[in-house]
């Protein structure tokens, strides 16, 4: 090849790198065999230890959930897996349909017009939401109200710092009020009054942006409902592993008159010159490809496959399959709750408050608690001392479809023991 | 062949999936929520039966093209094949069923994976420390961003403006503005490579930081990069590296020792982590000494042979995402790093720009090139040389989807008209990038000789050229209120 090139050595191909710049070798151990290769990786992935789905009750925004054998059968496709963003229409419809089918059951699931072909989590969904408000009403601050997972505010007050966002936490907007943000359950799981809520965001002339969990909405009011302008969130619970936190989904829905200031990729339906339908990418005017520093954001890369999984999980289940889930996660969550409030020393941390299937509760002693449950196997509650101060020794508790009644034994036995 | 959408194929008494019951007993969400906190319409999803569902989404899988079954010569993408062990890998339960909260005791099997592919990482760019956290490439952009702009400020100093080459992706100016920088543009000069002269007059005390990809997006090595930085660093602003051609010169050369301060890696370009139809990726970025503090939280850090995730960083730009960043794509890429090694990695760079150079030979004769010389691991060519028969880039591309290989990027960088951006990546066999060329030559010949069958390419894929322009026109009628369709999801007919 090089002869055909014309040239005599890589080294004349290499001309233009300073000989100064030029590295002798690379510091790395040589490479390995696959089998080799596989020990490694498999000795690391021993060195962690995991928790069996029916005894694991921790969640704080990443859930166990039954995954249906379909999602990973479709998913590991190498046709979908490894095709690139769907920049020639032609030969991509596959991915093109597949995320419009995304999109359409997202704004089903949210009770919205639209939604975006997905973002990278929820956290950073709830950040371009508000960075949505920020444009569309050119104002310069956003409220969150209540128990917004901690990191994502996190996230959000890095967003907002780049753009002079000022994120205030309270639910009194104002005039200066881009957003108020909420997530309904809250991170701690409790319900909040949406509906109220999005109600004075928009006396105050704000955008109200709902964190929702997608599960909950088979059953809890979803954004549309009461009025919300945008629902963002995390799409883990909708067939994605655990995987130490990622590759997860985000998704943003929004109403009608926001759909221009959406991040990201947006497909739409075409057709042919023969009048066949397909699918393609639209409004890239929004883009960064297109409109570079005038972008509404810069995502580029999304989570496309993440947004896959979730659509074959979506539609595997149906409505009703979404429903079950949620009630079963719901009745079990509300016995745990009763037979754990009942123990010496464990009371709800908010007695007066609904939830669905994730409640905070004070334990005593909480992590000699959780090194005990850890020697039986169970993943206990998760302290959320750590994020708020006022929530000293309240532990928060999950249960979904997978935590059977004989877990839910165990675990109180455990704790009683 | 089209497939109906899972809307379409709906049947109302199709065979749900069988959930558990509850089993325990008590209230469930009619008993005790009210009803103004429930839903009042159930969501319209399909209803189908799982081997309904399987054959919908393996007729859809059966329309894509991808490198699984195609050449997918996508300029400034990196389309290389993705090993199947990676996919084995991030699959092994110890990584998929580990929960982001559990203790750093029971984690420090994935600790560990994270504090060696920073070391990795660190060692093939020549910076001090990388952040795992970022999902993707533009992420990484902003993330590096908005480290530099805590150091101007931690200096008391207001930086405002961020320098943008006219040849850089996107995403670069996109992430700068979401950073709250002022983006100016520096030209390149007639030899493709960014001018001195230009940027000199552009650098100001104002300027936090030049963002610069090395190759540029043309392919092209910028030769005067010592110099570059030392402008840049005179005026004390930062160097940043957009690390989406980072392939060309692994263990050839690092963007540490050419005077970058923060790089951002593609880890589903480079380090072979699938593409996903779009996503996810990973964007780390890696940093010199003086931006460390600033780095997001949490930090992998390594006390006693033990692993800790370190959150006490008082410098910190804070979290850019969620948790530890897409923990499934890290351990793909610590696997091909595993496989490869310092001596495969380069070895991948050499032949990722023989490749390149072979091709761009191959094919110089028929398409314009608008730059002399060797390329490094991409090249651009140019689709004017055929403008006198009304034929464009566009329909090159198509040309070539019509023969069975993806095309390449088209129109980017926007310095070049016509723009035919080639990367064919050291995954590929000689033969395969004959016969590409062989296909570049007939549809250059096509386009003399029939031009009209071009325009109408490709013929015998699933559809023909989509009409993107009534797609926008249908879907502002529906912005307007003029229109039903939404166009942007299905709706029933009603």
């Amino acid at each position: 090849m090089l002869a055909a090139i014309g040239v005599g050595s890589m080294d004349d191909l290499l001309v233009d790198i300073p000989s100064s710049l030029r590295l002798e070798s690379l510091a790395l151990p040589a490479g390995l065999s696959e089998f080799e290769t596989m020990a490694q990786v498999e000795s690391l992935a021993a060195r962690n230890r995991i928790f069996a789905d029916r005894l694991t009750f921790r969640g704080g925004g990443v859930y166990r959930r039954f995954i249906p054998a379909a999602v990973a059968a479709v998913t590991s496709k190498p046709e979908f897996y490894t095709a690139y963003t769907p920049y020639q229409p032609e030969a991509s419809q596959g991915t093109l349909q597949a995320i419009y089918e995304f999109q359409t059951l997202i704004a089903e699931l949210t009770a919205l017009d639209v939604a975006n072909a997905s973002m990278y989590d929820g956290a950073t969904a709830v950040a371009e939401a508000a960075m949505m408000a920020h444009i569309h009403t050119g104002r310069n601050e956003v409220l969150v109200a209540g128990y917004l997972h901690p990191e994502y505010l996190e996230v959000l007050r890095a967003f907002s710092e780049g753009r002079g966002i000022k994120v205030r936490k309270g639910v009194e907007a104002n005039s200066k009020t881009a957003a108020v943000i909420f997530q309904q359950p809250d991170f701690l799981g409790l319900l909040v009054d949406a509906r109220g809520l999005t109600e004075s965001a928009h006396k105050a002339g704000a955008l109200a942006i709902a964190c929702v969990d997608p599960i909950s909405l088979a059953i809890l009011a979803p954004p549309g409902e009461y009025g919300a302008d945008i629902a963002a969130g995390e799409g883990q619970q909708l067939g994605l592993s655990l995987s130490y936190g990622g590759p997860h989904v985000g998704f943003i829905a929004c109403s009608k008159e926001l759909v221009r200031r959406l991040p990201g990729r947006l497909i739409g339906t075409s057709h042919d010159a023969a009048g066949r339908r397909g699918f393609v990418l639209t409004l890239t005017a929004r883009e960064q490809h297109i409109r570079r520093e005038r972008a509404t954001s810069n995502i580029c890369t999304n989570h496309s496959l993440c947004a896959l999984a979730a659509s074959v999980y979506m539609t595997y289940m149906g409505a009703e399959g979404l429903r079950q889930i949620a009630e079963v996660s719901f009745k079990r969550a509300h016995a745990l709750a009763d037979r754990l409030s009942k123990l010496p020393g464990w009371e709800m941390a908010f007695p007066d408050r609904q939830f669905l299937y994730e409640f905070p509760i004070r334990v005593p002693k909480g992590p000699a608690l959780n090194r005990r449950l850890a020697r039986k196997g169970i993943l206990g509650g998760l302290d959320v001392h750590r994020w708020f101060r006022e929530l000293k020794g309240v532990q928060t508790f999950t249960c979904t479809e997978v935590n059977d009644a004989r877990a839910l034994d165990e675990l109180v036995e455990a704790v009683a023991g | 062949m089209t497939e109906l959408l899972s809307f379409e194929k709906s049947r109302p008494n199709a065979h749900g999936p069988r959930l558990p019951d509850a089993d325990v007993d008590g209230p469930g969400s009619a008993d005790l929520l009210p009803s103004d906190q429930r839903r009042a319409n159930p969501p319209g999803l399909p209803r189908l039966s799982e081997p309904e569902i399987m054959r919908h989404y393996g007729r859809l899988a059966s329309l894509n093209y991808s490198i699984s079954e195609q050449f997918y010569p996508l300029g400034s993408c990196t389309m290389k094949y993705n090993p199947v062990a990676n996919e084995v890998a991030a699959a092994l339960p110890g990584f998929t069923d580990l929960h982001p909260y559990q203790d750093e005791d029971s984690v420090q099997g994935a600790l560990s994976l994270m504090w060696r592919l920073e070391q990795a990482l660190c060692a093939v760019v020549g910076v001090e420390r990388v952040t795992l956290q970022p999902a993707a490439g533009a992420h990484g952009e902003w993330t590096a961003l908005r480290m530099i702009q805590a150091f101007h400020r931690s200096r008391g100093e207001s930086r405002t403006e961020v320098l943008v080459p006219d040849s850089a992706h996107g995403t670069n100016p996109a992430s700068a503005a979401l950073s709250g920088f002022h983006v100016v543009e520096v030209k390149s000069g007639a030899d493709g490579r960014i001018s001195l002269a230009d940027l000199e007059s552009k650098l100001s005390p104002s300027v936090a930081a030049l963002m610069l990809t090395n190759p540029n997006t043309l392919g092209l090595f910028e030769r005067e990069i010592l110099d570059v930085a030392e402008l840049v660093h005179a005026t004390g602003a930062k160097l940043y590296y957009d690390g989406a051609n980072l392939n060309a010169f692994m263990g050839i050369c690092r963007p540490g020792d050419m005077g970058f301060d923060a790089v951002h890696m593609n880890l589903h370009k480079t380090f072979t982590t699938p593409h996903g139809g779009g996503g996810p990726g990973a964007g780390p970025v890696g940093v010199k000494a003086d931006l460390v503090p600033f780095l997001p939280t949490p930090t992998v850090e390594r006390l006693n042979g033990h692993l800790k995730l370190d959150f006490k960083r008082p410098q910190s730009i804070g979290r850019v995402r969620s948790f530890y960043g897409n923990f499934g794509m890290l351990v793909r890429a610590y696997t091909y790093i595993l496989a490869m090694g310092g001596d495969g990695l380069t070895q991948a760079s050499l032949d990722a720009v023989l490749s390149a150079n072979y091709l761009r030979n191959e094919v110089k004769d028929v398409l314009d090139m608008p730059h002399d010389g060797a390329c490094m691991h991409e090249f651009v060519a140019s689709a004017r040389n055929l403008a006198p028969h009304g034929i464009k880039a566009l329909d090159v591309a198509k040309g070539l989807l019509e023969r069975d290989f993806y095309a390449p990027t088209i129109y980017f960088p926007l310095v070049v008209p016509e723009a035919i951006m080639v990367e064919p990546t050291e995954t590929e066999s000689k033969a395969t990038l004959d016969a590409f060329a062989t296909a570049i030559k007939e549809i250059v010949k096509q386009a003399v000789e029939d031009p009209q069958s071009l325009h109408e390419a490709p013929h015998g894929l699933p559809v023909g050229r989509l009409d993107e322009v009534a797609t926008a026109r249908q879907i502002n009628a529906y912005l307007q209120g003029q229109s039903e369709d939404p166009v942007l999801r299905w709706k029933p007919a009603s």
